[in-house]
């Protein structure tokens, strides 16, 4: 059996900077294995520009992002398998491929996975109503549309304002469609607000809080909608129905971390990131096994997902060279105003970066961290928004080896 | 008169507070960077926006490369902008960073290509 010390489960942003992060730190055998026939990942349909602004200091469109990544690691000679897909993964490291040339086993000493994430569908809404063509997910239409040159429509409403529903509103309005109206249940955006200004309102698309889609009409293809308001509990308030005749449905309803084969491989997720819990060093439950990008959680920019990716990639080589990481016996839990946190466990003795969601949209409010009742970190921050993710360092100065953390939003 | 501005940048997407009197800032609050001024003050006498979409490829693995503009046009410019992309037919092969409008309508904004689309060689490759 063919064995490598690192073996990388996906080629998009998270894997690439992994990958090269770690053969530029001196690990050599490092296998990626990407599904699809190209790397880069997602990135290869988002063609809207404003990547890298962190990462880079410049805005490019996601292909380019990818683009620079994937040169790197053609200089670097990294062992890339794409039209590779893994089946298997075993909490021993042992990952089962499969590609036209059939099936192969090999052993990884590290694992990292950087499978990212997919889009919740139809399905997971409950929407009544037939079963008409013309309902789809924003990143399907954005695959149809960047990808294969297939226009999804013409009269279009968008369920739900997450980032991609958005792009896509303003990439269907500038292909000729229709685009009648966002409806989104909360009664705040999901999408960043940079994007509601440059997608909806630069386009006059407009943009409906506390409402949502409660019927799906038409025989083959989607001839309307029913649109009803919701209240604060987002139960839908009878009387306030109304059809909005359309062909195309875009649902833009969130994201979920794609984690088959880290549940295959015993790694314990955590519920409210639906990703792996893992330290401060990345490591999941199952040692050896290390997570980053949006398998983990999901991000709201691609350059935060490269930098999580490369900062693993230092954990990961300690791990090669040591077959150990220190222990992580510490946990750290999101507290009022809080959704979640990454990492879950700390060691307390090293410094990390500390990554939160805001459940709702908070204004001049106070992000605390909290070690055995001891304040330990407190950032005003002007605007909290469930649709950026906020990220904090947490100086192993302040830290202790005892107590656990606790992540508050005063 | 007071108004409110969501400056579009850079992803810190800052919520910017402006008094404005006849398209000139009087004060300003909220902008983290310097940027934040330069974008309202465009916002109120010239408000500029870059676009991205795809042109054809004929004979390559994909049917389409992306394309995206070097530089913001005027909002107004998007759709005659859009159009003239859209007339555009390139054989494969195209690199990232390729021209395929230079100065487009004399806007001093060029059109690149942001995808490489090598030629195709055996059946159409699904993505």
């Amino acid at each position: 059996m063919k064995s490598y010390q690192a073996v990388i489960i996906g080629g998009g942003p998270a894997g690439l900077g992994a990958a090269i992060a770690l053969k530029k730190q001196g690990i050599q055998d490092i296998l990626v294995v990407e599904r699809e026939h190209h790397l880069g990942g997602i990135l290869r349909q988002c063609i809207h520009d404003g990547f890298g602004l962190t990462r880079f200091g410049e805005s490019l469109s996601g292909p380019e992002y990818a683009q620079r990544f994937i040169e790197e690691a053609q200089r670097l000679q990294i062992e890339c398998r794409t039209d590779c897909t893994v089946l298997h993964l075993t909490e021993d490291k042992i990952v089962t491929l499969c590609s036209r040339a059939g099936l192969e086993v090999v052993a990884a000493r590290a694992v990292v996975l950087a499978m990212g994430c997919r889009e919740r569908t139809r399905g997971a809404l409950a929407i009544a109503g037939t079963r008409s063509a013309g309902v789809m997910t924003a990143g399907v239409a954005q695959h149809y549309m960047n990808l294969r040159n297939i226009m999804v429509g013409r009269e279009v409403v968008v369920l739900g304002s997450g980032d991609i529903g958005l792009i896509m509103a303003r990439r269907m309005t500038l292909e000729g469609a229709k685009v009648k109206g966002v409806f989104e249940i909360q009664p705040y955006p999901s999408g960043l607000p940079r994007n509601i200004m440059q997608c909806l309102n630069d386009y006059d698309i407009p943009l409906y809080l506390s409402h949502t889609v409660t019927e799906i009409r038409g025989r083959e293809r989607l001839s309307a909608v029913t649109i009803s308001q919701v209240d604060e509990a987002m139960r839908v308030l009878p009387g306030t129905e109304r059809e909005l005749s359309c062909d195309t449905l875009i649902l833009s309803v969130g994201l979920i971390p794609e984690n088959e084969l880290s549940l295959d491989a015993g790694v314990v997720l955590d519920y409210r990131t639906k990703g792996a819990l893992v330290d401060e060093y990345y490591q999941t439950s199952v040692p050896g096994i290390f997570a980053a990008g949006n398998v983990l959680h999901v991000h709201d920019l691609v350059d935060f997902v490269t930098l999580e990716a490369e900062a693993l990639a230092n954990a990961v080589t300690e791990y090669v060279k040591r077959n150990t990481m220190p222990d992580c016996k510490l946990t750290v839990v999101p507290g009022e105003g809080i959704g979640h946190v990454v990492p879950q466990r700390c060691s307390g003795r090293d410094a990390f970066t500390l990554s939160l969601r805001v459940t709702r949209p908070r204004r001049d409010c106070i992000v605390t961290v909290h070690q055995g009742g001891r304040e330990i970190l407190r950032q005003t921050v002007k605007n909290a928004l469930p649709a950026e993710m906020l990220q904090y360092s947490i100086p192993a100065e302040r830290l202790n080896a005892e107590g656990d953390l606790e992540v508050a939003l005063l | 008169m007071t108004r409110l501005f969501t400056c579009i940048i850079c992803p810190n997407g800052c919520h910017i507070t402006a008094e404005v009197l006849d398209d000139q800032i009087h004060k300003l609050e909220g902008a983290l960077c310097l940027r934040g001024e330069d974008y309202v003050r465009q916002e109120l006498t010239d408000p500029r926006r870059t676009i991205a979409t795809s042109v054809l490829v004929e004979g390559g693995e994909l049917p389409l490369a992306s394309v995206r503009l070097t530089g913001s046009i005027p909002k107004g410019e998007i759709f005659p902008v859009m159009e003239e992309i859209k007339a555009l037919h390139f054989s494969a092969p195209v690199a990232t960073g390729q021209m395929a409008i230079q100065n487009v309508r004399g806007l001093g904004s060029d059109v690149i290509f942001t995808k490489d689309v090598r030629r195709r060689t055996e059946q159409p490759k699904e993505e």
